[in-house]
């Protein structure tokens, strides 16, 4: 067995095996990763950090592409929910 | 904590996809002092992603191998962002900014998939083929999910074969390419054995998944998520309830570095001389940037640039006549999965095309060139600065991509400034510091 990472998405926590992204742990959380302009739910389209709709704010820093950061032990991630 | 690295390298390698990992490789064998740049967590760009379940094929394995050996330095998840000046690029890892030199620089910046609108293309689980597939590389479970896999490419069948793997089912299989390319397609392979044996290896592990061509995506249908997916098949519209749609056209180069530098691009590709020299002094490209060719290609590129830029040519030029062969698969690929002209009618006019900005092709459509839609709409102006829509309009209404302008991507104002950040305090150290 992989070993299991425990973070935060919206306060809540979610247990993932380390190497998964943290965009995949935001669709496990059951959130979307942002609202768009005209307030659309959105979630990853591209899955290699050239669309931005996974893009999240990860302990404190606004802007960061889930679908590139790695899930860390103790990461708190918040969507724009 | 902020800190940045000042640093000179013989060869800079921006990527380490195959034709990165291969220039690396093999420009380290030669003896030179290489580093390679790339924005992804792990070794393997795209078409080796490893993730979670690691491992990959056997060519992968070995080149990684080959790479780790000759241990070139190698900077994950850092994207280059700009240029300060010739010989000298910035790049940004999370908040550490680094400024690197090189006296030769490979681009080996790969290919993203070509995403075309289709009327419910920004409902979340609508994603690129290629998209999905990483994201289930990255540890989402797919099990048990029903995908619809649409688009044009190979890339459609090697996906869906994974997701098949992953316990995913495959209600369909969408090519846009009418049976006659795809046959002419076929044939064209006679002379890549190689790609034949890939073939059949898919096909035993497609298994039964149901493949229509002519048959492409209409809309994505469901109210704030998805639900079902209509495609015309053969001219009959089919809805098909599905978890997850994986659609993608085909690939298109990331160039956008190269353009910045200041490479020519032809066709839109990087231009290339035999030893993968682009028109700029000790800048090389290789790979998916010079011309979709897939792995092999790639590789063998890279393996050119690699011992070209550590100064081996001999090496590189015996290697030119495998090169030439592979190339024969680029404009084969072309003409297979050329996205046919029916599809500029799928979106709407209230369709977004711009996801970033939330654009819809209503208010694009009434000007007459990417600028003057980009200024009036800020259609391409968002986040990902017009790679998800530039592609797309290019399609659409034949429009030229427009300018790049640093920085290549969004980056941190503090890695823009180039400057030695002040020297980390013991006290911050301890404190955490105040950024």
């Amino acid at each position: 067995m992989s070993e299991q990472i425990t973070l935060t998405v919206n306060g809540l926590p979610v247990s993932v095996p380390r190497g998964t992204t943290v965009a995949v742990a935001v669709l496990l959380a059951g959130a979307v990763c942002r609202h768009s302009v005209t307030d659309e739910p959105r979630a990853p389209l591209c899955g290699m950090g050239i669309c931005y709709e996974c893009r999240v704010k990860i302990d404190g820093v606004a802007h960061c592409r889930g679908c590139q950061t790695l899930c860390e032990h103790g990461m708190n991630v918040r969507t724009d929910d | 904590m902020t800190s940045a690295e000042r640093k000179q390298f013989d060869v800079l390698v921006v990527g380490a996809g195959p034709a990165g990992i291969a220039a690396a490789t093999r420009a380290a064998e030669c003896g030179a002092h290489v580093a390679v740049v790339d924005d992804n967590p792990a070794l393997g760009g795209q078409i080796w992603r490893g993730g979670v379940a690691g491992a990959g094929t056997s060519q992968a394995q070995g080149w990684m191998r080959r790479f780790l050996s000759a241990a070139p330095r190698l900077f994950s998840g850092t994207r280059v962002i700009g240029q300060q000046e010739p010989g000298v690029v910035l790049a940004e890892e999370r908040d550490i900014q680094r400024t690197l030199r090189y006296r030769t620089l490979v681009l080996a910046t790969g290919a993203r998939e070509r995403f075309l609108p289709f009327p419910g293309w920004t409902l979340p689980n609508v994603m690129g083929a290629g998209g999905l597939q990483a994201l289930v590389k990255s540890g989402l479970p797919i099990r048990g999910k029903r995908v619809v896999v649409a688009g044009t490419g190979p890339l459609l069948l090697a996906v869906a074969a994974y997701l098949r793997q992953h316990g995913a089912e495959i209600p369909l299989v969408c090519e846009q390419a009418s049976w006659s390319r795809l046959l002419d397609f076929g044939f064209s392979l006679l002379a890549h054995p190689g790609k034949i044996a890939q073939g059949l290896k898919l096909k035993l592990e497609l298994g039964s998944t149901p493949f229509a061509a002519n048959c492409w995506p209409l809309a994505a249908q469901g109210s704030g998520h998805l639900e079902s997916i209509v495609v015309l098949r053969n001219g009959e519209k089919q809805e098909i309830p599905c978890d997850y749609v994986a659609c993608g056209f085909h690939l298109v180069p990331n160039n956008e570095l190269a353009a910045l530098l200041g490479c020519e691009l032809r066709g839109g590709f990087v231009a290339v001389d035999d030893f993968q020299r682009t028109t700029l002094p000790f800048v090389y490209c290789a790979g998916e940037p010079t011309g979709i060719g897939g792995v092999d290609l790639a590789l063998i590129e890279g393996e050119i640039a690699g011992l070209t830029a550590a100064g081996d040519e001999i090496t590189a030029r015996a290697l030119f006549a495998r090169r030439r062969k592979l190339q024969k698969f680029v404009a084969t690929l072309v003409r297979a999965f050329a996205p046919r002209e029916e599809l500029k009618t799928v979106p709407s006019q209230e369709t977004i095309v711009c996801r970033c900005e939330d654009v819809p092709l209503s208010r694009i459509g009434v000007h007459a060139i990417a600028r003057a839609a980009k200024l009036h709409t800020r259609c391409g102006m968002g986040p990902c600065q017009g790679r998800v829509c530039g592609p797309a309009l290019e399609f659409l209404f034949s429009w030229e991509a427009g300018s790049v302008r640093p920085p290549v991507f969004p980056a941190r104002i503090k890695s823009l400034s180039g400057r030695e950040p002040e020297p980390e305090l013991e006290s911050d150290k301890t404190t955490g510091g105040i950024r």
